[in-house]
């Protein structure tokens, strides 16, 4: 277990946590202005990947095809908050949770008849296809450096946003009290229908960009949507800088758990023993970071002013 | 599902109506199969595969007109239940063949059987039907799960190979598969990395593979994981270094989202689109031209499937009524397998030839696994002795 292994793997663990953190971006927006339990966040992942897998066939190219992806998912997010998620608003949190997991299962399978269910691939970019070479035997590829980027790129927007503009503000205070928010005079369903399209365009963002790593396939955004409500947990629902900062700790959490703590064990307990529970306690440990927080700050590291 | 399956029944009773067939009732056959879910692409394989075989006996099995009855399983075994009880007692069915999964064979087979009608498996094959738990009513027109594991660790430990790292999800089929590896591997297992079940991204594990250093790597990640795995296997340059041995990870499934990311990467199987046999050639060629799709393993298992039904209606005169008369014909495997070499053990599980392969390019460009030497010969499992049937 040398230094530079442990350096590849914090690597790794920042770059999952960057993914994770564009997905529960939008999760707790929704959730903490909205008030909406969006099961379905995890297929607008999903819808994102596959949207990009048309886009970029149809313009031969992933810069071309990045855009028109957004687009294609930023319009069908706002048709789903007006078919669907506008009816919930207000309503209980179990008619919520029923009726977005009919959209998972409505979007699951029209995915299924539209691209086939045999898994797909994204092409990387040619320019970005390289890969640099951290430790014997091993190259990182660039388009992870990419990706780390791009998702800091991301937060940092998303932070001058809603802390400076006036959009950023409206969500604050929607987030804060809406019904107040609509007695101001804003139209408080444009604005819940624009952060919903901005929540799904940002969950296709992560799917578009995670597509060049990862297998485009159906039932792709269902174990990140459990770890992006991790995430969300463990921030404060609502908060962005709590989604960011949570996303990062499980993501280093889970990958230093899965990397290094079967070794771990193996100090203390035999071989066996260690390989039977190393990976088991690995798959615990963000629920375990969860409990342990929860347990000392019930509304989670930022929460958001109640 | 069920309008698929609707419509391929409808489109051969369609066939059948032309043909005038014989006032006889038609032979009914319950297909079943995982046709919605992440893993359907594997059970799209085996039904295509399936009615490919139908279709080019006219929509006749054994010269008697047939119907398919096309269900799925949705990989749920209590669901799986459900439906094949359906087929059991609804439609009657005469045979049922297909299923993928192992957990939901274990959860069908029961209830086939003891209803004494035929199940054929188009897939799945686990140890507990092979050995102490075989029955008349099963026959395996495919393989017993852990012989694909063993073709590898055969290949590692005849090759050489001084120190390898085995990765495999978190389950009981990842823990049978490294269990079937190290039973011809004797050299240094240098890591045993579990994973957790539907994990798609590997780089943490991967750097640990680089780590280690070993001569070789064997995996079994099924569906999209292998997907992901092949990918960034490839991306770390792991590829270059170390051979990447696997089953059931690289196939005609997984190959078209990995496509050239896999090319040299090493499988085991009883069969491969390449695979020199008469039969083979005729039904990879239709199946392509059919479907335009190259089939996988699943797809020749269903083929064979129905050539199997069909060789023992053929002997019986199509009469299905006198049991002990379709087993004795089910047991000779009187047809010519896409395989090649295939006939019964005493467990109704093949004895078969079982090869390494490698993905290669074609001439056309498309990207499939090719055949590269025969690991083992007349190959059969290793359960067949604890089953008590003779």
């Amino acid at each position: 277990m040398t230094l530079t292994l442990f350096l590849v793997q914090m690597l790794n663990g920042l770059q999952l946590g960057i993914l994770l953190f564009l997905v529960a971006a939008g999760l707790t927006l929704v959730f903490g202005v909205m008030d909406v339990i969006n099961l379905a966040h995890g297929v607008q992942y999903m819808l994102g990947a596959y949207l990009m897998v048309t886009a970029t066939a149809l313009t031969g190219s992933f810069w071309l095809g990045l855009p028109l992806a957004l687009a294609a998912a930023l319009v069908l997010g706002l048709l789903l908050e007006r078919l669907v998620i506008r009816q919930l608003y207000g309503r209980d949190h179990l008619d919520q949770v029923l009726a977005t997991f009919g959209i998972i299962l409505f979007v699951s399978e029209a995915v299924r008849m539209v691209w086939g269910s045999a898994p797909l691939a994204i092409p990387m970019p040619q320019a970005l296809s390289g890969s640099v070479r951290l430790m014997d035997g091993l190259n990182y590829p660039v388009y992870r450096l990419v990706l780390i980027g791009a998702g800091l790129g991301v937060a940092g927007l998303l932070y001058v946003l809603v802390t400076r503009t006036r959009a950023g503000m409206l969500l604050r205070a929607g987030a804060t009290n809406a019904p107040m928010v609509s007695a101001l005079g804003v139209d408080i369903n444009a604005l819940f229908a624009r952060i919903f399209a901005f929540g799904a365009m940002l969950a296709a963002f992560a799917g578009a960009m995670a597509g060049p790593i990862l297998s485009v396939e159906p039932g792709m955004g269902d174990n990140l949507l459990i770890l992006a409500f991790v995430v969300i947990v463990i921030g404060g629902i609502g908060s962005m800088r709590g989604a960011f900062v949570a996303a990062l700790l499980v993501g280093l959490i889970d990958t230093l758990g899965r990397s290094f703590l079967t070794d771990i064990l193996k100090l203390v307990m035999s071989a066996s023993a260690a390989s039977a529970a190393g990976p088991a306690l690995a798959s615990m440990s963000v629920y375990v970071l969860m409990a342990a927080i929860l347990f000392f700050r019930p509304r989670g590291l930022f929460p958001a002013p109640a | 599902m069920g309008f698929k399956g609707l419509l391929a029944s409808t489109a051969l009773l369609g066939t059948l109506a032309l043909s005038g067939a014989a006032a006889a009732d038609p032979v009914k056959v319950g297909l079943v199969s995982t046709l919605s879910g992440p893993s359907a692409v594997l059970g799209q394989h085996m039904r295509d595969g399936f009615l490919l075989a139908v279709k080019e006996l006219n929509g006749k099995l054994g010269g008697q007109p047939t119907e398919v009855v096309v269900v799925d399983d949705e990989l749920k075994p209590d669901i799986a239940v459900q439906k094949v009880k359906g087929l059991l007692e609804r439609d009657k069915v005469d045979f049922v063949a297909g299923v993928v999964f192992s957990n939901v064979m274990g959860a069908v087979a029961k209830p086939v059987t003891a209803n004494e009608t035929f199940l054929i498996s188009g897939n799945a094959g686990p140890s507990t039907i092979a050995g102490a738990g075989c029955s008349p009513f099963f026959f395996s027109a495919s393989y017993q799960n852990d012989q694909n594991h063993e073709v590898l660790g055969k290949y590692a430990q005849d090759k050489g190979f001084k120190k390898v790292v085995l990765i495999a999800p978190n389950y009981q089929a990842g823990k049978d598969s490294l269990a079937g590896f190290k039973r011809y591997y004797k050299g240094e297992v240098a890591d045993e990395i579990y994973t957790q079940l539907g994990q798609l991204d590997f780089s943490a594990e991967l750097a640990k593979i680089a780590a280690a250093k070993p001569d070789a790597v064997f995996t079994f990640m099924p569906g999209g994981m292998g997907v992901n795995l092949v990918k960034q296997y490839r991306q770390a340059g792991l590829a270059d270094t170390t051979p990447f041995l696997s089953a059931f990870t690289v196939d005609e499934t997984t190959l078209p989202a990995t496509g050239e990311a896999a090319l040299g990467f090493y499988s085991g199987a009883a069969w491969a689109p390449d695979l020199d046999t008469p039969a083979n050639k005729a039904f990879v060629a239709a199946f392509e031209k059919e479907y335009g799709y190259i089939p996988a393993l699943y797809a020749a298992q269903g083929y064979d499937a129905a050539k199997l039904i069909d060789s023992a209606l053929k002997a019986t005169g199509g009469k299905t009524a006198d049991k002990a008369a379709v087993r004795a014909a089910l047991k000779k495997a009187d047809f010519s397998s896409v395989r090649g070499n295939f006939k019964f053990n005493t467990n109704q599980f093949p004895i078969q030839d079982f090869y390494l392969v490698k993905v290669g390019k074609r001439p056309d460009g498309k990207v499939e696994t090719m055949v590269q030497e025969k690991v083992f010969s007349n190959y059969g499992d290793a359960y067949a002795e604890k089953c008590e049937m003779k």
